[in-house]
C-alpha cells in the first residue's frame, strides 16, 4: 500500500493531489528561501495564522448566499483577504507604533487566530456546518480533494513558483545588502511587499494540503535544511526546492492511504528528518563534518608544534602532543624523537623559517595570507620562488640583498 | 543690497554652482524621529574632483550620503546628479556603504558580491553571462583581491571584505563614487590599494566623494573637502575650506588645538 502511494498507483485522483502537493512543496520550498534570507520567517506564521477568519468569513457568505460553502476557490480568496488584513495591521502596528517587528507579528497572529476558532465554532453549530470539514484546514487533509482541487493547487504553485524565479536576483540583492539595493534603485519596500504577497499566495494555495499551523514549516524547514548543503544563494534554492517538493510528494502520498492522518504533520515530519540528516551530515557545515575536522586539526596542530618543538630541543610538556608524536612514531615515551621523527622535525623547522621569511616580505604577502601554521609552504609557492627564499634565509637578515 | 536682493544674488551663485556639478544637493534635511540628523545642507561637488566628507561621530555623513541616493527619504531637500534627480541617474552612480549593513553569513561567494554590482545593467530577466564574470574577475583584479573569488564572504578580513565592496562599485561603471568611510579598519597597505584605486577613477575623469575620518590624510587623498556636523560648516578645496577654524567649528571642543594646527593645511 505505502509503495502504490509512492508510486502514484492509487488513481488518478490521488496522483493529482501528490503531484500538486509536491510542485506546491517546490514552490514554497523557493520562496521561503528569501523569506529567511531576508530574516522574516516569522511574519510567515503570521500570514497563515491570519487567514482563518477569512476561511470562516467565506463559508459563512457562501453559505448565505445558497452555496454549500466548500468550494476551495472561495474559501482561498478568504483567506487570502484576511491574510492580507492580517499583513497590514503588522505593518502599521511597526510604522507607526513603537512596537518591534515581532511583538506586533505575535498580537496579529494569536488574535486573528482567535477570531477564526470563534467562527468555525459558530459553524459548527449553523446546520449546513456539520459536513463543512473546515477544520482540515487547520492541520491539512487531502481527504475528499476533488480534481479541480487539485488543479487549483499545481496550477497555484507553478504561477508562484515562476514569479519567485524571475525576482530571484533582486530579491537576494535586497536580503543581502538592503542599503546597496536601494541605492541601486531597487525598491526595497515594494520588494519587500512582492516577496510578503508570494509567501502569502503559497499560504492560500497550500492551506488545504498542509493546513495554517504547518504551513510556515514547509516555508522555512526546506531554506534551513538547503543552507547546509550550500554556500551560494542558487545552490540553496535549488535544494530547498528539492526538499520541500519531496516533503509535499511523500505527504500527500502517506495521506492518501491513511485518510484519517492529517497531511500537514506528515509534512513536517518529512521536513524534520530530511533537516536532521543535514545538520548530522552535510559535508562542510554539518555537526559531524565539524567535530571530525576540528579533531583532525586539532591533531595537526599538536603534531606540528611537537615537532618544531622537537627541532629546537625544547621538551615537551602537553601529554596529548606527546601521545600523538609517539603513536605517529616521531617520538618515543620518554619525548626524545626517533630517526624518523627527527626528520620530520628537521623538515618542520625548514618549513617554518620560509614562511617566516616570506610572511616578512612585500612580494610573498599574497602567498602569506595562506599561512596558517599547518600548509606545507612547498604547496602554496613555486620551486623557484622557495629557492628564493632559501636564498633570503641564507642572507643575514637586515642586510639588503 | 537688501536681504530679498542678497538671497535672489545667493540663489543665483548657488544655480551656477550647481550647474556642472556631479552631485548637487539643496536644502537636505533628514531627520529620524523629531531631531534632524542632517539640516538644511548645500553641497555641490564638481565633476572629476575628489571630496572628503569630514565631520565628528554622528554628524550626519551617512545620513547625507544615504538621502542623496535616496535610500532613506529627506525630510525636505532635493538631490541631483550630473544634473538630473537622482532616480533617473541611477546608472551614473556608484555606493559604497559603512560596513555594517551586511549579513556576513549571507550565502554568497565573494565574485556573486560583485556580480550583484552588474544587476542594474542585467535587469530581471537578463541571462548572466561569461562576459559578466569576467567583468566583475576585473574588479576584483583592480582591487587586488582575485585570489579569493570563490570564498565565502563571511570568511573575509574586514579589509578584504572593504575591498570587495568597492570592487562591486567599480562593476557599477559609474561616474560618480559614493563611499561611506572606506578606510574604516584597513590596514595601511590595503589602505593604499583602495586610495590607488580611487585616484585611478579620478584620473578616468570619474568623480569620488568619500567619507573620511582620518584627518592627516585629507591633503594627500583629497582635493576638496566638505565639513558637516549637522548642518554644513565648510565647503571648497583643502586650501580654503579645511583650516583650523573651519576643523574646530565641526568639531568642537574635541579635538585639541594643538592637534587642529598639525593635521590641518594653512596653520
Ligand atoms: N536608523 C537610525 N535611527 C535613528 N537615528 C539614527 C539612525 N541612523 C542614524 N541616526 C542618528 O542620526 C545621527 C547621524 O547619524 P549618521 O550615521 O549619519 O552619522 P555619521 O556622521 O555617519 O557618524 P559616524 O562617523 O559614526 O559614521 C546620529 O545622531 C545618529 O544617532
Ligand atoms: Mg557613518
Amino acid at each position: 500500500m505505502l509503495w502504490h502511494a509512492l508510486t502514484l498507483q492509487l488513481g488518478y485522483n490521488a496522483t493529482l493531489v501528490t503531484l500538486g502537493a509536491m510542485l506546491l512543496g517546490v514552490a514554497a520550498g523557493v520562496t521561503g528561501t528569501f523569506l529567511f534570507l531576508r530574516k522574516r520567517a516569522l511574519v510567515s506564521d503570521a500570514i497563515s495564522h491570519a487567514t482563518l477568519p477569512g476561511v470562516g468569513m467565506a463559508f459563512i457568505i457562501m453559505v448565505a448566499l445558497g452555496g454549500d460553502g466548500r468550494s476551495l476557490i472561495g474559501l482561498m480568496l478568504g483567506s487570502a483577504a484576511s491574510a492580507w488584513i492580517g499583513l497590514l495591521c503588522i505593518g502599521a502596528l511597526t510604522r507607526r507604533t513603537r512596537l518591534a517587528e515581532d511583538a506586533a507579528i505575535g498580537a496579529v497572529l494569536s488574535v486573528f487566530f482567535g477570531i477564526g476558532i470563534v467562527f468555525l465554532t459558530f459553524i459548527q453549530t449553523m446546520s449546513e456546518g456539520r459536513q463543512a470539514g473546515l477544520e482540515g484546514f487547520l492541520l491539512g487533509s487531502t481527504a475528499g480533494m476533488l480534481y479541480s482541487d487539485a488543479m487549483i493547487i499545481a496550477v497555484g504553485g507553478a504561477l508562484v513558483l515562476a514569479a519567485v524565479i524571475a525576482f530571484r536576483r533582486p530579491l537576494s540583492a535586497v536580503a543581502f545588502d538592503p542599503e546597496f539595493a536601494a541605492s541601486s534603485g531597487l525598491n526595497v519596500p515594494r520588494l519587500d511587499l512582492i516577496m510578503m504577497g508570494l509567501v502569502m499566495a503559497i499560504t492560500v494555495v497550500g492551506l488545504k494540503i498542509v493546513g495554517l499551523i504547518l504551513i510556515v514549516a514547509l516555508l522555512i524547514i526546506p531554506a534551513v535544511t538547503a543552507r547546509f548543503w550550500s554556500e551560494r544563494v542558487t545552490g540553496v534554492l535549488w535544494v530547498a526546492g528539492v526538499v520541500g517538493g519531496v516533503a509535499g510528494y511523500v505527504g500527500a502520498a502517506l495521506s492518501a492511504i491513511a485518510p484519517a492522518l492529517p497531511t500537514g504533520p506528515v509534512i513536517v515530519l518529512v521536513l524534520f528528518a530530511m533537516f536532521a540528516l543535514s545538520l548530522l551530515f552535510a559535508p562542510a557545515r554539518g555537526v559531524l563534518a565539524a567535530v571530525l575536522k576540528h579533531l583532525s586539526f586539532q591533531k595537526r596542530v599538536h603534531i606540528r608544534q611537537g615537532l618544531l618543538a622537537l627541532a629546537q630541543g625544547q621538551p615537551i610538556y602537553e601529554k596529548l602532543t606527546l601521545r600523538l608524536l609517539q603513536r605517529a612514531g616521531f617520538a618515543r615515551a620518554d619525548g626524545v624523537a626517533t630517526t624518523d621523527g627527527k626528520a620530520r622535525a628537521a623538515k618542520a623547522l625548514r618549513d617554518e623559517t620560509r614562511w617566516q621569511m616570506a610572511r616578512s616580505r612585500e612580494e610573498f604577502a599574497l602567498a602569506a595570507t595562506f599561512y596558517d601554521g599547518l600548509t606545507e609552504i612547498e604547496g602554496v609557492l613555486t620551486r623557484d620562488q622557495i629557492n628564493e627564499l632559501d636564498r633570503l634565509i641564507g642572507a643575514p637578515r637586515g642586510v639588503p640583498v | 543690497m537688501t536681504p530679498l536682493e542678497l538671497a535672489t544674488s545667493n540663489g543665483a551663485r548657488l544655480q551656477n554652482a550647481h550647474a556642472g556639478a556631479a552631485l548637487a544637493i539643496r536644502g537636505m534635511t533628514v531627520s529620524y524621529g523629531q531631531k534632524p540628523a542632517v539640516f538644511s545642507v548645500d553641497m555641490s561637488v564638481p565633476v572629476g574632483s575628489m571630496t572628503a566628507i569630514i565631520g565628528p561621530n554622528g554628524a550626519g555623513k551617512s545620513t547625507l550620503l544615504k538621502a542623496a541616493l535616496g535610500v532613506i527619504k529627506p525630510l525636505a531637500g532635493t538631490a541631483t546628479v550630473f544634473g538630473q534627480p537622482v532616480a533617473d541617474a541611477r546608472a551614473r552612480i556608484a555606493y559604497v556603504p559603512q560596513r555594517a549593513s551586511v549579513d556576513w553569513d549571507f550565502p554568497t561567494r565573494v565574485l556573486d558580491v560583485v556580480l550583484m554590482g552588474l544587476y542594474r545593467e542585467l535587469g530581471l530577466l537578463g541571462r548572466l553571462r561569461g562576459t559578466h564574470k569576467a567583468k566583475a574577475m576585473d574588479c576584483l583584479a583592480r582591487v587586488g583581491m582575485q585570489d579569493f573569488a570563490s570564498r565565502q564572504i563571511g570568511q573575509l578580513s574586514g579589509g578584504q571584505q572593504q575591498r570587495v565592496f568597492l570592487a562591486r562599485a567599480l562593476a557599477q561603471n559609474a561616474d560618480l563614487y559614493l563611499l561611506d568611510e572606506p578606510f574604516a579598519g584597513v590596514d595601511a597597505a590595503t589602505e593604499k590599494a583602495i586610495i590607488d584605486v580611487l585616484k585611478s577613477l579620478r584620473a578616468e575623469g570619474k568623480t569620488v566623494v568619500a567619507v573620511h575620518h582620518d584627518l592627516s590624510t585629507v591633503a594627500d587623498y583629497f582635493d576638496r573637502v566638505f565639513l558637516i556636523n549637522t548642518t554644513r560648516v565648510a565647503e571648497g578645496t583643502v586650501e580654503e575650506a579645511f583650516t583650523p577654524q573651519t576643523l574646530q567649528e565641526a568639531y568642537g571642543g574635541r579635538l585639541a588645538t594643538g592637534q587642529l594646527g598639525q593635521t590641518a593645511l594653512g596653520a
